[in-house]
């Protein structure tokens, strides 16, 4: 071994070559290649950790966009006298931040054509992007809500028409120009989901609502002291990844 | 054109469990090793730590640590009367990335496969007749026992430190252990894993229904543990985050946290990561291998020159690197002719829901390998004659997680949004308790893998072609072992329980494992095998192919213990007899 | 490397006449493991540089220094000198031209090596291949950048002389006082310094902060430092990097790698041996924080949530794995600066092949606030029987800062 370690920092990562060009593989994988001999450099970051969601305007969608898709989250999991609402806790925010992230660019997915989007059975074969279908979608839902309710836009109707409405999308009856309505349901409601129990540093399940209505503990890693405390409730609150009220003194 | 590199004695394709090991054994038989990965690096500190490696939606629903179908997928199709198209994103499977490879992201179920898996058509031709098995069933005998892999075996879970009970010890069947195992020559590492309330209620069912349920082996450590490379290990604290993450307090075994400390700091080893292997050179007999061609980040070509080339990818891209180098015969469905795709694989699992209204399970406490199960329904260990069907599988309560984004839901009837959905979801969330099975998936003469004709990657190579679909035989399988799997979940008193055997048509877009198999299995006959009992190429020599590729047909457990095992068996046959004598090792 | 090294020795060894070869092989070689000892080359090799050639910048806390090659070449590093000369620079602080060396060369301590093994890390360092590396040593500001000026500190902080037996103590303490007050220059990280960078006087040993570390108290007695380490555990500590109270981290986790895992069983033991009749002053009593404070309530919910998996409940610990908090002399420091800085960046464990696991912690300090790890370093420095003052959010503060500037 002799003095291998101390010289090693450096050897460690050696670019193989070129490092300054942009890799055409990096497009979608972290770095460029290394040469790995000894223990990679120390890096505690080169994960990265997430970026934690901060409020602030909307990065995709447009202002009308959000205000129809905080009308759908809260359809799809109303608010009631316990528990929050979608829109109150973040779905909206957390598929607008979602949307302009990689996943709204289906970054990273095999999209070389030819498409075949006829076939239901071998995978979803769209070339639109989460991007795409939200935005032709939601246009297709204006539309619509402006034909069938005489101006107005979905926000706009009262509660039991959405709900009639989101319903005729999920069963297909209604049908969205330029986008399959079902389609267009199912990416939703899958993102929802995503957003109510999703940790908060994604911008949705604001105050951890949805584990709390659930009786998930978050982001915690050892249950050893409960592993056979059978059958008892688990005591603690929750935790986020970005922390929980309790990590914050209490002032007095 | 490919630059040059200097030539070194040993290049592997791929650095996950089976790359590491025979790194790890090679480099200690004094060979030069140079390993090439697709993926990054990823060490546990910085990539999958306790900060934030409990993310359901990063890791396991957006994939974090997976391979991109943008950098490598394959098409799929039912039947050869299909079109095939590509895998865009993920379902059905997730295809591992970068160092460690599935060893980061697996549940770590550790099982060993039965004695009459490896003997498979004979045992079962001889217990049945030849009758007995559907006509297109192309199962077949390893070519090895699991007496020659035992000790192999073994060496796999001491290097993973594997928490289990031994049920046969050398002969002696023991209580609290699985009869059915084939005999152990020493106790597993380290005791069982706790068991939280599921297991436990399940488990007292099966002993009621007169079964004797075991602790599932599990390579999520129930204590801390060296292993014999004196690398520590730690204790699992139950968090529910192994299938689909890295573990962040080293609990879990993985190259990560059993080999690669020390292997990396080996002066005779070297890894190139971010860098895609294109072919295997051969030199203009095609019976000898020259080392391999690899296109790096930047897109530069290299070709790095060895004297023994091990394809220790995962299963689907060993086949795809065969077809794409022309090496063996590629499989006709039509004739029956090949060996190269032939025989691929899968696995048949399914479930039972329990909803309760006066239980909670606390469902997310919980490990990947956690678990109460019975063994009296897999492989052979019953007799088939009645039910017009081969194979099986294990069941039990196995608990893995409680993951609220794909684990939140109602019992039949139950509305997918609005206010019902949000009521039940909370009703249930706590006292659900779902049991499983894991089941065999036998091979047949119209499932199998080849190039596409249509799709291509991004380096323009033809993308793999997996053509598949489930057989009558696993459904009545699923079926059957579904429904016993349920007698004993009745007896957990559930008020509403809803079986879900495995149905047809195959769903690529529902997860059900990572367990694709076959495809370049072993054997003894090269006009059934792409390589020898000992992975060794019959086409090209110096060439040895390792992972589930080999599998002929899969067994009903998860395979990574007997892929670990094949590993060591395959380094032991290079260091003990390859390289004293390097050339074939069995003639056909 | 090491194969690498005898390979070279072999070859000077057939360059001079054969009459002296078995004597020089073993001069050589203990001249090889003295320069191990003394750890040459965490200074005098550049990260991927070639050995003992130079290069490498090291902090003063007046600015960097960057070490001289000392390979045989004859125009850019030592070939050239006198033996007198190179016994000077490790004896006097003086270059081969009677210039002062600065102290960041531990002459202070290396003053303490007598001639014959100076003699031999000489033989050595003759075996090594000359390379052509001209250094800049100097990249001090003024006024620092006139040696001259190293007179006046040689005269305030420095006494040149050989290591002096204590005819009291066994020859075993007396070899590990020997080692660790000379060649292994303990001193040079855990002797509390001045503002000049000179040792202050009557703190030998007693713990300083620099590099971004705490180098914790090594006496022994009185509670403090080593005071609950056995001699086999302070062996086991320097043979493998870690042992039932700690692991080695930072710049001691390149101590450990590069040096003291190297030394034979029998030095560490008469180090520790030392180490253990080294007696520091009483530490300040101090009374645990009580667990109602609203801080240590929210440092035990941070610890519970996030550092448990780990460290576990009670702060035991995995041995050979996660250090024990709750006994381990670092945690309980009067200076914070070493938990902060873990918990803040994150380390790497220090490797060797006794204890090759190497475990790393995460870095926290992108998720916790200044106010969150001041609690969780309060609530670890008072939990479990430990007691040390608390941290406030402006320590850690101060530390993020510094860590950051070190990053750049």
């Amino acid at each position: 071994m002799g003095k291998r370690a101390s010289t090693a920092a450096t050897r460690r990562r050696t670019l193989l070559a070129g490092a300054a060009a942009a890799g055409f593989l990096g497009l979608f994988t972290r770095g460029n290649a290394l040469e790995l001999q000894g223990m990679p450099a120390w890096d505690p970051l080169s994960g990265p950790p997430p970026d934690i969601v901060k409020p602030g305007p909307w990065q995709f969608f447009t202002a009308e966009e959000a205000v129809a898709v905080e009308a759908l989250v809260d359809r799809l999991i109303p608010p009631d006298p316990h528990w929050a609402g979608g829109k109150d806790a973040g779905c909206a925010v957390f598929i607008d931040r979602q949307l302009a992230g990689p996943y709204g660019r289906s970054e990273g997915l095999y999209m070389r054509p030819p498409f075949d989007d006829t076939a239901t059975d071998r995978g979803p074969q769209s070339p639109f992007t989460p991007a795409q279908r939200y935005r032709r979608s939601l246009a297709g839902l204006d539309k619509h809500c402006e034909g069938a309710y005489a101006g107005k836009s979905f926000a706009q109707i009262p509660d039991a028409e959405k709900d009639k409405l989101i319903g005729a999308l999920q069963s297909g009856a209604v049908a969205l120009e330029d986008s399959s309505g079902r389609g267009f349901f199912e990416l939703l409601l899958q993102n929802t989901k995503e957003g109510f129990f999703a940790d908060p540093a994604y911008g949705g399940n604001r105050d951890m609502v949805g584990w709390r209505m659930i009786g998930f503990p978050g982001a915690r890693y050892d249950y050893r002291d409960w592993i056979e405390r059978h059958n008892e409730t688990y005591p603690r609150p929750p935790v986020a990844i970005s922390g929980a009220p309790q990590w914050t003194p209490r002032q007095g | 054109m490919a630059r040059k590199l200097p030539a070194t004695d040993v290049v592997i394709v791929g650095l996950g469990w089976t790359g590491s090991i025979l790194a790890h054994e090679l480099t200690e038989a004094g060979l030069n090793v140079v390993a090439i990965e697709r993926g990054p690096w990823r060490d546990t500190s910085s990539d999958f730590p306790v900060t934030h490696a409990q993310d359901e939606l990063r890791y396991h629903i957006r994939h974090d640590l997976f391979l991109r179908p943008a950098q490598e997928t394959l098409t799929f199709r039912h039947n050869a009367r299909q079109t095939a198209l590509p895998m865009r994103t993920w379902g059905t499977f997730m295809p591992p990335n970068g160092v460690g490879g599935g060893g980061v992201h697996w549940n770590a179920e550790t099982w060993r496969f039965l004695e009459s898996d490896f003997v498979l058509r004979s045992h079962l031709t001889e217990r049945y007749g030849e009758k007995f098995l559907p006509e297109d069933m192309t199962i077949q005998d390893w070519g090895i026992t699991f007496a020659d892999l035992e000790p192999h075996y073994d060496k796999f879970e001491y290097l993973c430190g594997t928490s289990g009970y031994a049920g046969n010890l050398g002969g002696q069947k023991r209580q609290g252990g699985n009869p059915y195992e084939g005999p152990r020559s020493r106790e597993y590492p380290t005791p069982p894993q706790k068991q939280p309330f599921g297991p436990t209620l399940w488990a007292k069912a099966a002993v009621e229904s007169g079964f004797q349920p075991f602790p599932q082996p599990s390579g999520n450590l129930s204590q801390a543990y060296t292993n014999p490379l004196g690398v520590t290990l730690g204790p699992c604290t139950y968090c529910g985050y192994c299938e689909w993450f890295g573990c962040g307090n080293y609990s879990k075994a993985s190259p990560q946290v059993t080999i690669l400390p020390v292997l990396l700091r080996k002066e005779n080893f070297k890894a190139q990561t971010l860098c895609t292997v294109q072919r295997i050179n051969t030199d203009s007999t095609g019976k000898r291998a020259t080392g391999v061609t690899y296109i790096d980040s930047n897109g530069e070509e290299w070709e790095q020159p060895a004297d023994l080339v091990l394809l220790c990818a995962f299963q689907l891209f060993n086949v795809h690197l065969l077809l794409l180098s022309g090496i063996g015969t590629p499989y006709d469905p039509n004739t029956g002719q090949g060996v190269i795709g032939r025989n691929f694989s899968y696995q048949v699992t399914s479930s039972v829901d329990g909803f309760f209204e006066d239980k909670n399970f606390n469902p997310f406490i919980s490990s990947g390998a956690i678990g109460m199960c019975i063994d009296d329904f897999n492989g052979d260990n019953f007799d088939h004659g009645p039910h017009g069907f081969v194979g099986g599988g294990y069941i039990g309560a196995v608990q893995t997680n409680g993951r609220p984004i794909l684990s939140t839901r109602g019992p039949a009837g139950t509305p997918s949004w609005g206010a019902e959905w949000k009521k039940a979801v909370a009703q249930h969330y706590l006292s659900t308790y779902t049991t499983v099975t894991h089941g065999s998936s036998y091979s047949y003469r119209d499932v199998f893998l080849d190039l596409d004709p249509t799709y291509t990657d991004i380096f323009g190579r033809k993308l793999l072609r997996m053509t598949f679909d489930f057989h009558e035989n696993e459904l009545k399988m699923s079926q059957y072992i579904t429904d016993r799997l349920a007698d004993i979940t009745q007896k957990m008193g559930p008020k509403v329980m809803e079986k879900h055997p495995r149905k047809g048509p195959y769903d690529v877009n529902v997860y059900q494992t990572t367990h694709t198999c076959g495809g370049a299995v072993m054997g003894d006959d090269p006009k059934t095998s792409a390589v020898n009992r000992y992975l060794q190429s019959w086409d090209v020599p110096n060439l040895f192919v390792f992972g589930a590729t080999a599998f002929p047909q899969n067994a009903g457990y998860n395979p990574t213990d007997t892929v670990g095992a094949l590993a060591f068996w395959g380094a032991d046959a290079i260091r003990n007899q390859y390289l004293k004598n390097p050339g074939p090792l069995v003639h056909a | 490397m090491r194969a690498a090294l005898l390979g070279l020795m072999a070859c000077s060894m057939l360059a001079p006449a054969a009459w002296g070869a078995e004597q020089d092989y073993s001069l050589i070689e203990r001249g090889r493991y003295l320069a191990t000892i003394g750890d040459c080359t965490a200074c005098h090799t550049a990260p991927g540089g070639k050995l003992m050639a130079g290069g490498r910048a090291i902090e003063t806390p007046f600015g960097n220094i960057v070490a001289p090659n000392i390979t045989p070449d004859r125009e850019t590093g030592i070939g050239a000198w006198s033996d007198d000369a190179f016994y000077a620079s490790m004896h006097d602080g003086k270059t081969a031209r009677g210039e002062n060396l600065y102290p960041a060369m531990p002459y202070p301590y290396f003053t303490k090596t007598r001639r014959d093994d100076v003699m031999a890390i000489r033989a050595w360092l003759n075996t090594l291949e000359p390379v052509v590396n001209r250094v800049d040593a100097n990249q001090l500001p003024f006024p620092f950048s006139i040696r001259a000026a190293m007179t006046g500190w040689n005269a305030l902080f420095f006494q040149a002389g050989e290591w002096q037996d204590d005819t009291q103590k066994s020859a075993e303490w007396n070899r590990g006082g020997y080692l660790v007050e000379g060649l292994a220059h303990c001193g040079a990280c855990h002797n509390a310094k001045n503002a000049l960078g000179g040792d202050e006087s009557g703190s030998r040993l007693q713990g300083f902060a620099l590099q971004g570390w705490f180098a914790p108290a090594i006496t022994s007695g009185n509670g403090v430092g080593l005071d609950k380490w056995t001699v086999d555990d302070i062996v086991e500590y320097l043979k493998t990097g870690t042992n039932r109270f700690a692991t080695a981290a930072g710049p001691m986790a390149e101590a450990v790698s590069d040096s003291t895992q190297h030394i034979s069983l029998a030095d560490l033991r008469a180090m520790a041996v030392y180490l253990k009749d080294q007696k520091g002053p009483a530490a300040e009593k101090r009374q645990a924080m009580a667990a109602s404070d609203p801080v240590m309530q929210a440092g035990e919910a941070i610890y519970v949530d996030k550092c448990a998996a780990c460290h576990t409940m009670n702060g035991a610990g995995i041995a050979r794995l996660f250090p024990t908090l709750s006994a381990s002399p670092s945690v309980e420091a009067r200076d914070p600066l070493s938990v902060l800085h873990v918990i803040l960046n994150g380390t790497r464990a220090a490797h060797t092949p006794y204890a090759p696991t190497s475990p790393a912690m995460p870095a926290f300090g992108w998720e916790l606030t200044d106010v969150q790890v001041a609690a969780v370093a309060t609530y670890v420095r008072n939990a479990w029987g430990n007691a040390a003052a608390p941290v406030t959010a402006g320590d850690v503060s101060s530390v993020r800062k510094n860590l950051a500037a070190r990053r750049e």
